[in-house]
């Protein structure tokens, strides 16, 4: 019965409880999108047609598909606008880094060093991300995004004073806001404004994949969910989902801390890509870039995502000849396609032209009627 | 005395932010959109000025003046192209448009004037920097004249903003969008108009930012655009007088935190207060409170 109720409160969850098979859909294109990305990417590398540089990219690709499903956890399907996400890939990539290390000494299997960095990336970043969001998640709107900025920016920050190394009888040390002293360059792990330094590359494309999936099934399974829904009622309209007895906070800091956990794996594995990652890496324009990826491949689409972000990724990289107008050219891109997907008019000409070649599809003009209708209902109230 | 000297150099900075807040502060007001291209315009202003007194040799004040028309157009210019095709489409669209424009402006400029720094010569080159209290205390000519700017833009902007017929219609748009057009006031005029005077204030900032921190790269803007739209929220964003208390508390405590505690986490402790400001008031120091419709 509850469930029920959350179905018709978030009015997209009302739809895709009748349309049940949607969400098969869903899992089907975005499993199916990463597998034969992976096979065709892996066989381009076999075979010699993709270089060396795209190489590289492989598994930054993947880190930055995982972190677009999982900011989309948060803008999509929990409806709040993050601009810290880079924050939480931080934590899980200099703590993932700093246990690689440590465990690493003892343990030879190179996955399983890697396995075990990434989880201890995950709970660190779903640690800080329980700790941020307890208090924040009562903001609202505009609000809560300056916050995860504030955040993103004070990670970035402490991550610039904090050092980590071994010292001559292979303890582990730490020092806040001064180097290490007495201490080897090989055995520093983490030197403030360097960063995570002297990492062994661990991280392997096979690695990037199955983040991928993991990523795509915790995402999945909770928008499937009684959670999900309820996440989602919220979203659609808060003051409803607590009339019912929802609590808020709850499942919006659930949404949150999983998408933190998520974001602080997939920065883990980036983390043990290179030999060095300094913290700047980090800061909001690598949160902004995420978000870009999560717009552009729509808002709670989570295959979308996957596209945006893989294309976005390789594209600058292909095109680094152009290096001086490659940026510029993205800038203007962005622009435009901004304008040509969410202006009214020019939206409403491509459904127009859209319903012409498709005229046996008239279920949009039911789709249409309840948006109107609420439309009216706001501005009457 | 070395208080005393932190704190002339803490609203020193602290004036820059809040002219810099102001037209986020406006913009956010009048369109409610976080306009992330703004720290890149106070960047173009700069190297505005700087183009127009070292390359083209012009008076200092007169480059100020050339900048300020110059980023009032592209203000104006930036909301017609950009944001208005999005206007009333949510605000995650314009976010992202909003982001792509202060790409391009820094790309832009990385292409004009390339990533080396530019050294800026400041509107008071050669102005002996004022010593009171036999030698101890320094003020400089920036410092005072920031200050000073920013009392002037305060006092202009809030008599504009409420005694002009301008002003008023700004603020009645920035109360209800629908109801200001249905009694006849020009809507596109109104947001035109505030970017504009954003965007100008924008250059003053720009200017004045540079004369005190003389290097000039396409980034510049980025950092301070990013903390005076913190100064922005913090005094309670939408509010004129809140922009400017933000800016200077927030100016304040930076200073402070650098030179009291660390300079490294200087960053930190700026944006750690507006967790906590924001935490005890969700809506800043004097933003509205937003009763909710059912």
């Amino acid at each position: 019965m509850a469930d029920r109720i959350l179905k018709s409160i978030s009015t997209r969850g009302l739809k895709n409880a009748v349309r049940g098979s949607e969400y098969k859909k869903e899992a089907l294109i975005s499993y199916g999108l990463l597998i034969a990305g992976y096979i065709v990417l892996q066989l381009g590398a076999v075979s010699g047609l993709i270089g060396r540089n795209l190489q590289g990219q492989f598994v930054p690709i993947c880190v930055y598909i995982s972190l677009a499903i999982s900011l989309n956890l948060v803008v999509g399907i929990s409806g709040e606008l993050s601009l810290g996400h880079a924050g939480f890939m931080a934590v899980g990539c200099f703590s993932g880094v700093l246990v690689a290390r440590v465990v690493g000494l003892h343990l030879g299997f190179e996955p399983a060093v890697v396995l075990i960095a990434m989880f201890f990336g995950a709970v660190m970043a779903a640690l800080a991300g329980f700790v941020i969001g307890i208090p924040i998640l009562g903001l609202r709107g505009d609000y809560l995004a300056i916050v995860t900025l504030a955040f993103g920016e004070i990670i970035v920050n402490l991550m610039n004073v904090i050092y980590f190394g071994f010292d001559g009888n292979g303890h582990l040390k730490f020092a806040f806001n001064h180097p290490i002293e007495g201490i080897e360059d090989n055995d520093r792990i983490i030197a403030g404004a360097i960063g995570a330094t002297g990492t062994k590359t661990m991280a392997t494309f096979t690695m990037g994949l199955l983040l991928c999936l993991f990523t795509v099934f915790v995402v999945l399974n909770l928008k499937n969910s009684k959670q999900g829904r309820a996440i989602m009622s919220i979203r659609d309209n808060r003051i409803a989902g607590e009339s019912i007895g929802l609590s808020v906070r709850k499942y919006k800091l659930m949404a949150f801390v999983t998408s933190a956990a998520l974001a602080g794996m997939a920065g883990a594995l980036y983390g043990l890509n290179f030999s060095t990652v300094a913290p700047l890496k980090f800061n909001f324009n690598t949160s902004v870039l995420i978000l870009v990826f999560v717009v552009l491949g729509g808002v709670g689409n989570i295959w979308g995502g996957i596209i945006a972000a893989a294309i976005l990724t390789v594209l600058p990289e292909a095109f680094r000849q152009f290096a001086d107008y490659r940026m510029l050219t993205y800038a203007v891109v962005l622009i435009l396609v901004m304008i040509a997907t969410y202006n009214p008019t020019i939206k409403s000409r491509v459904s127009a032209i859209w319903a012409k070649l498709k005229p046996v599809k008239n279920k949009d003009k039911d789709k249409d009627k309840p948006k109107k209708a609420k439309k009216a209902g706001k501005e009457g109230a | 005395m070395k208080l005393l000297t932190n704190l002339i150099s803490g609203l020193s900075l602290g004036s820059v932010y809040a002219i810099i807040a102001l037209g986020y502060t406006m913009v956010y007001g009048i369109s409610k959109m976080l306009n992330f291209a703004h720290g890149d315009v106070i960047m173009i202003g700069g190297y505005m000025s700087f183009v127009m007194s070292v390359y083209l040799g012009m008076n200092a004040w007169l480059a100020l003046l050339i900048a300020m028309f110059v980023c009032t157009c592209l203000g104006i210019l930036i909301e017609r192209l950009a944001y208005r095709p999005l206007r009333g489409t949510g605000s995650l669209a314009v976010l992202i448009t909003a982001i792509g424009v202060s790409y391009f402006l820094q790309n832009v400029a990385l292409l004009i004037w390339g990533a080396n720094p530019k050294m800026f010569t400041s509107l008071f080159e050669g102005v002996q920097p004022i010593r009171l209290a036999g030698g101890s205390l320094t003020v400089t000519a920036e410092s005072l004249f920031t200050i000073a700017a920013n009392i002037i833009v305060m006092i202009v902007l809030t008599l504009f903003v409420n005694k002009t017929k301008a002003g008023k219609a700004m603020r009645a748009v920035s109360e209800d969008n629908g109801a200001a057009q249905l009694m006849g006031i020009n809507v596109n005029q109104s947001i035109s108009l505030t970017f504009a005077i954003g965007s100008g204030l924008a250059a003053v900032a720009g200017v004045l930012m540079c004369s005190a921190y003389p290097v000039l790269t396409p980034t510049t803007g980025a950092m301070p655009g990013i903390k005076a739209f913190t100064a922005a929220v913090f005094g309670g964003i939408g509010s004129i007088p809140g922009a400017m208390i933000g800016g200077l508390i927030l100016g304040i405590i930076e200073i402070f935190a650098r030179a009291y505690v660390s300079t490294e986490l200087a960053d930190a402790i700026v944006f750690a207060c507006l967790i906590i400001v924001l935490l005890v008031k969700p809506t800043g120091l004097l933003g509205k409170k937003i009763s909710e419709k059912v």
